[in-house]
């Protein structure tokens, strides 16, 4: 196995031997390195069935992964809103741009407003078009239909305050609909919340999926391997030793595994980045899509190839102890 | 000292089977003796029971200054490489060659990796089969691979050395072969136990013969 043949030929007779504690813990380590190497090539030996069970891990592994990140990114995204909220007052259509204007003149002295922004019907035609695919059908119609908004943002954040608010400015007789962007925001959050949770009720059941694939693989090669453990265990193997190579593959696998979601959530980010730059410059945010970054990354890995242990643990505990020599 | 002592010794199986009832002996150290019988005598199972792979049901078994009956399945790893074991059928691993399998109690036992190849060229070396360390035992004839067998039993140097039908498989003059290094071994020390039913072969040996009938032990001499 690990003992390379050397050609010099050996001193010949009897000689007492103790193995010293130094030289057990060498050799221990040394053990280590070698039975993980091992487990390694043996993952070599089937190279289609090992490609086939980390395709499944990695899959597994990056689901999580991904709606970690795409929730941390809405999270992030939405941030903005929290601390400044505002009401967008859509006037009727048939407002004229003066009587807009004018309006929005009064607002600015309403004690109430820290601040008013008009977006009259052309700006807002002129917006639309810029960032919308629809803009061509705009010109089939003979006149802009948008109505013009004058975006209002509150002074007092309390919630009960900005309803009251809502309610004044929506009851202004030139006023379509007056919407608090905050009731959307909260809405989001409890969609986030929501995604959060079901996140987590994800990830629990694809860990639980990474154990079964790991078990059942490395329970298949424990029972390919029957013979070595029973003569291993006649000349003195411990558990423990001959448990090793085992939570070795299962180190590798998940390892490996981990590794390929990482890289699959990173892809599939860089796909959806261009369009969610684009959303995020409709809502004039400074957003940046963010992938996994490095710890997140690394908590990938790491559960990965915890699972992969815990999951080449739980497959031999039992399977070992009942592989005894009769 | 006693390498090997039984005291009132009773093995009975599930179901209610006694394999063994009331058996005492004991072998000195550096003592070399044979067990007989018919098939079923209870001679595997008292070997069993010197290597745990048995518990016995009644009495005492002691090996060197060890109780048998208070190790915990922990330490069992500890005795047998204390042991070794010479096979029928040999429970060679045909997946790696003469040499990895001789070194396999010497990787188990934490050996540096350059003394286990001395010793297991030694052990090869005392066996006959240097040249072939780097063979597929499945390329061996059956005399060679029970001896590559017994280099595996005493590679570690056990104080104490069994054999279940060694012979079984190999005509008479291989078998005088394998006798003749029992006796090797024998000679610097190892407590040496032989379990065969090849009695012309024993009676050849001139050595202490233990018989068993129906799980007792019925003779004890030369």
């Amino acid at each position: 196995m690990a003992i390379k043949p050397q050609e010099k030929v050996a001193p010949r007779g009897a000689q007492k031997h103790r193995v010293g504690h130094l030289d057990r813990s060498r050799g221990w380590f040394r053990h280590h390195i070698e039975v993980a190497l091992q487990a390694l090539v043996r993952l070599t030996v089937t190279p289609v069935a090992t490609l086939m069970t980390l395709a499944v891990l990695a899959i597994a592994l990056a689901l999580p992964g991904f709606l970690f990140t795409v929730v941390n990114n809405i999270q992030q995204f939405s941030i903005g809103w929290d601390t400044n909220p505002r009401i967008m007052l859509y006037l009727n259509t048939e407002v004229e741009d003066a009587r807009a204007e004018q309006l929005s003149l009064e607002l600015m002295l309403h004690g109430g407003l820290s601040g008013v922004e008009l977006i009259d019907r052309d700006q807002g035609l002129r917006e639309f078009s810029s960032y919308s695919e629809f803009a061509g059908m705009l010109s089939l119609l003979d006149s802009n239909p948008l109505p013009a908004v004058i975006l209002v943002l509150p002074a007092d954040h309390q919630a009960a305050a900005l309803q009251q608010l809502q309610a004044e400015l929506q009851s202004i007789p030139e006023v379509s609909e007056a919407v608090l962007d905050l009731e959307w925001i909260q809405r989001l959050n409890a969609y986030l919340l929501m995604a959060e949770r079901f996140s987590w009720v994800l990830s629990g059941l694809l860990a639980l999926a990474v154990l079964l694939v790991v078990g059942n693989t490395i329970r298949m090669t424990l029972e390919s391997r029957r013979d070595e453990i029973l003569v291993a265990k006649l000349v003195g193997a411990t558990d423990a030793w001959v448990r090793r190579p085992f939570l070795y593959s299962g180190f590798w696998y998940g390892l490996i595994g981990s590794l390929f979601a990482f890289v699959l959530v990173q892809v599939s980010l860089y796909l959806i980045t261009g369009p969610a730059n684009q959303l995020a410059q409709l809502y004039s945010s400074n957003f940046v899509l963010q992938g996994l970054d490095l710890t997140s990354g690394l908590i990938l890995i790491a559960t990965g190839t915890g699972l992969g242990v815990l999951g080449g643990f739980l497959s031999t505990g039992r399977h070992l102890r009942a592989i005894e020599p009769s | 000292m006693a390498a090997i002592r039984f005291s009132n010794v009773g093995k009975r199986y599930e179901g209610g089977f006694d394999a063994l009832t009331g058996v005492d002996f004991t072998l000195e150290s550096g003592e070399m003796a044979f067990l007989t019988g018919h098939s079923g005598a209870g001679k595997s199972t008292l070997l069993k029971l010197i290597m745990l792979m048995e518990r016995a049901s009644r009495g005492q078994v002691q090996v060197g200054d060890q109780d048998l009956n208070s190790l915990s399945r922990r330490n069992i790893p500890q005795h047998r490489r204390r042991i070794g074991v010479v096979f029928q059928n040999h429970h060679l691993l045909f997946d790696r060659t003469v040499f990895d399998n001789v070194a396999l109690p010497l990787q188990i036992a934490g050996y540096d990796p350059s003394d286990a190849a001395r010793r297991v060229r030694a052990a090869l070396d005392k066996v006959g089969l240097l040249m072939r360390e780097k063979q597929n035992p499945i390329a061996l004839s059956s005399g060679e691979q029970q001896r590559v067998g017994i280099a595996r039993a005493i590679v570690n140097k056990p104080a104490v050395l069994l054999a279940d039908e060694p012979t079984g498989n190999l005509d008479p003059e291989l078998s005088e072969g394998v006798m003749r290094l029992f006796e090797q071994f024998n000679r610097i020390g190892t407590t040496v136990l032989i379990a065969s039913h090849d009695i012309s072969l024993i009676e050849r040996m001139r050595r202490r013969t233990l018989v068993l009938r129906g799980g007792r032990l019925v003779a004890d001499g030369y």
